[in-house]
């Protein structure tokens, strides 16, 4: 074994992180995001032990609910990124197709892909943990369609930023949702958050979906002012992102990043 | 279909690209744009393809601007690209890719036009397979059925024979000379493969550093600067 080589491999990957300005900040990223969830849920813990007693499957059906928002983001990066990665880019800008229809295809593959992916673990929570979904009642649908909603509009801003900065992007399409678990509140209420926190998160659509979950589960009683606000926000939201990315589009085309985008 | 080019400027973050371009292509004629890596071809094309915004000046096809939405999108449905730096989805087979774009196109008896470009272009016998399992010759050819699945009125070529064997870019050269003269398709070729400008091009624009710096034959271009090919033309060009 020579120090001189294995040095030099070392270094190879060192130069790549110091030219990095995001590399960098991906290192520090997740763990920090992990120990701010973390944080939270063991606080909840601690204050409000008896909070799910009696109360089987809200975790769960939380984390299935918040599992559908990843998927439905991630699965609408993830088209966008499979034609980067396989250098097909360029061939689906020269041809005749318009942004809306764009955004429109990869918002309906999206939840196809996402419900591939989701139906099975949805089948699994019943023989598994005795635990049903359904249980959320006929609220479900909306809850489901605001998280839908949500993640469709975190793809189109990841799916900006790629249009505009390129593959260099990429590392925001993973991370981005991550940064929203602890904010969403998706585990703990609202309550847990510190005052300052509460007024970021009450902009998130999330906050509204899983407090409503929450509610349903364990009062048995819906409030369709959560779900109200979860709509009206992620309609305000989604409007938004496709104005970002018609704005990226032309950035892009201004940069040059069309043409010859890749690995 | 013709091409325009109208005062056509390019500037990247204080670099300039393209500087004052001006030509125009006439319907059903091929030609060839010459120059050094980096003198501004790849950008030439990205703007005739909408896909880089002009800093400055017009690109008409047939004299309509391709900055308008809708002119661009009228644009693209009678236009079509190759270029080696662009490849087809590689876990898609053949023919599941010459439908995708024959559908983004509009393609009318899709099936027979595929079956046309297949027989044409030697493709039958990997219809079926993974694009990704291709050699790089059959993936050009695949690369070229794309390109003309729409019956495209204009075509640009980037180097689209490059790194072919010397009997596969052969190929590939006749069958764009005879489909262009068959279609009266009107083509822009770059290329850094002299005698393929020689053998395709009516016309021939040299590049270096973001302008045009001549124009015209082969023939003309060769007597012009005193030399004997168009290799040692375009050598004589760049390097003055």
């Amino acid at each position: 074994m020579k120090l001189r080589r294995m040095y030099a491999l070392s270094i190879r990957h060192l130069y790549l992180i110091r030219g990095s300005f995001p590399r960098i900040l991906d290192l520090i990223y997740w763990p920090t995001i992990q120990i701010i969830l973390w944080g939270f849920i063991s606080k909840f813990f601690t204050m409000y032990s008896d909070y799910y007693n009696n109360t089987v499957g809200v975790i769960l059906s939380c984390a299935i609910l918040y599992d559908f928002l990843f998927r439905s983001s991630i699965s609408f990066n993830m088209l966008f990124l499979e034609e980067i990665w396989s250098r097909n880019f360029t061939n689906l800008f020269v041809a005749p197709l318009k942004l809306s229809e764009i955004i429109t295809a990869l918002t309906f593959t999206a939840l196809l892909r996402t419900l591939i992916g989701i139906v099975p673990a949805v089948l699994l929570m019943s023989p598994l943990f005795g635990v049903s979904i359904i249980n959320l009642g006929a609220p479900l649908f909306l809850l489901f369609l605001s998280l839908y909603m949500f993640g469709t509009t975190l793809g189109i801003l990841v799916t900006s930023g790629l249009l505009r900065f390129g593959p260099a992007f990429e590392n925001t399409a993973w991370s981005s949702l991550f940064l929203l678990a602890p904010l969403g509140c998706v585990y703990y209420p609202l309550s847990i958050l510190p005052e300052w926190l509460q007024y970021i998160s009450n902009l998130l659509p999330l906050v509204y979906v899983f407090e409503e979950a929450r509610s349903i589960l364990i009062n048995n009683s819906v409030n369709y002012d959560n779900i109200i606000n979860a709509l009206l926000l992620n309609l305000i939201y989604f409007s938004l992102s496709v104005i970002i990315f018609y704005f990226s589009f032309y950035g892009a085309r201004k940069k040059g990043t069309l043409v010859n985008m890749g690995e | 279909m013709s091409i325009k080019i109208k005062n056509l400027y390019k500037n990247y973050k204080g670099f300039e690209a393209v500087k004052n371009l001006n030509f125009e292509i006439k319907k059903g004629s091929i030609t060839g744009l010459l120059g050094p890596n980096g003198c501004g071809k790849t950008t030439t094309i990205g703007m005739i393809l909408g896909l880089i915004r002009p800093t400055k000046g017009e690109v008409l096809i047939n004299n309509k601007d391709i900055e308008i939405e809708k002119n661009r999108i009228s644009v693209l449905e009678k236009m079509n690209f190759i270029s080696p730096y662009v490849e087809l989805p590689k876990k898609l087979s053949v023919k599941e890719n010459l439908i995708v774009y024959g559908k983004m196109y509009e393609v009318k008896n899709l099936q027979n036009r595929i079956n046309t470009l297949c027989n044409d272009l030697n493709l039958k016998e990997f219809l079926n397979k993974k694009t990704g399992e291709l050699s790089s010759g059959q993936k050009n050819r695949v690369s070229l059925a794309k390109s003309l699945i729409n019956n495209p009125e204009i075509l640009l070529l980037d180097e689209p024979t490059a790194s072919l064997d010397p009997d596969t870019g052969d190929y590939v050269r006749s069958y764009i000379e005879n489909y262009a003269k068959k279609n009266n398709t009107t083509i822009l070729l770059a290329s850094h493969n002299m005698s393929e400008v020689e053998r395709l091009c009516e016309n021939i624009m040299m590049m270096k550093q973001g302008k045009i710096i001549d124009e015209g034959t082969c023939e003309e271009l060769i007597f012009k600067h005193g030399r004997v090919n168009l290799e040692e033309t375009f050598l004589k060009l760049v390097r003055e």
